[in-house]
């Protein structure tokens, strides 16, 4: 029998990312421990509350971002509603052609 | 950047407690309920959002923002020369029925959430990314709430002796 994950969180969020999206790069950033001590997090021992994902996806392409986030929250829409869940989301969510784009730029 | 924030603030108060106070007096029921947006909180909120020309909903105040998110969203607010006379924040930190209810309102799990002239524009990481790519500065500027740039005085400066 394998052990628990040590990130269970991460682990769904990868899973469903990857399922919905099919993401060309996908990063997760967990930033948890630099929110630790803030108020909100208070009482809440979870050390998967603040994450930061960078996703690259053709399913992007057209859509404006307010619904690249939407799709991407409703995915964890349950975690994210959950007491002691996902408390903030940071999203960068790009089309493979922007990421080479600013890719680009920022080399300049 | 401080008088900024300062003339910002005084807008603040009052309709955080005028827009809401008598929603959440009445609210009978507590936030459990609160996935079920009543009329009387959507009421609210739609009052909320048409209060100004740009609202921001966040935690804290514009002075003393109680989350990172929240401060960043209104340095970019300021950055961009947002009019303060045509902006108004609410503090969902004061109103458990506003906290929740405005993530239903807007179909958006998390605050800080901006509209400008009362269609949702998005949150945190949005404005971030608008603010980057010009795409704000549009969005203010043909919605006609900066500040005006310089007061436009009359008589030209006359040069000084000396």
């Amino acid at each position: 029998m394998a052990a628990a994950s040590n990130t269970p969180m991460e682990d769904l969020i990868r899973r469903r990312v990857t399922e919905a999206l099919n993401p060309k790069t996908f990063e997760i950033y967990n930033d948890s421990h630099k929110h630790a001590h803030h108020a909100p997090m208070q009482g809440v021992t979870s050390k998967e509350t603040h994450f930061r994902l960078v996703i690259t996806s053709d399913a992007f392409e057209g859509q404006p971002l307010r619904a690249r986030h939407q799709s991407i929250y409703s995915l964890l829409k349950d975690e994210m509603a959950m007491e002691g869940g996902i408390h903030a989301l940071q999203l960068k969510t790009r089309t493979p052609a922007e990421e080479e784009k600013q890719e680009k730029k920022n080399q300049e | 950047m401080s008088l900024f924030t300062r003339s910002l603030l005084r807008t603040v108060g009052r309709p955080t407690a005028t827009a809401f106070a008598p929603t959440s007096r009445t609210a009978a029921l507590p936030s459990l309920f609160a996935r079920y947006l009543s009329d009387s909180t959507r009421a609210a909120i739609d009052k909320a959002v048409a209060s100004s020309p740009v609202v921001l909903f966040m935690k804290g105040t514009p002075e003393f923002p109680q989350c990172g998110f929240s401060r960043a969203s209104i340095q970019v607010l300021g950055l961009q020369g947002v009019d303060p006379k045509k902006f108004t924040a609410f503090n969902v930190l004061e109103d458990e029925e506003l906290r929740q209810g405005i993530k239903e309102y807007s179909s958006w799990p998390t605050i800080p959430q901006l509209y400008v002239n009362k269609e949702f524009v998005g949150g945190c990481d949005i404005l971030m990314s608008m603010h980057g790519s010009g795409e704000l500065a549009d969005l203010f500027e043909k919605a006609e709430v900066l500040a005006p740039t310089e007061e436009e005085s009359k008589e030209p400066v006359k040069p000084t002796d000396a």
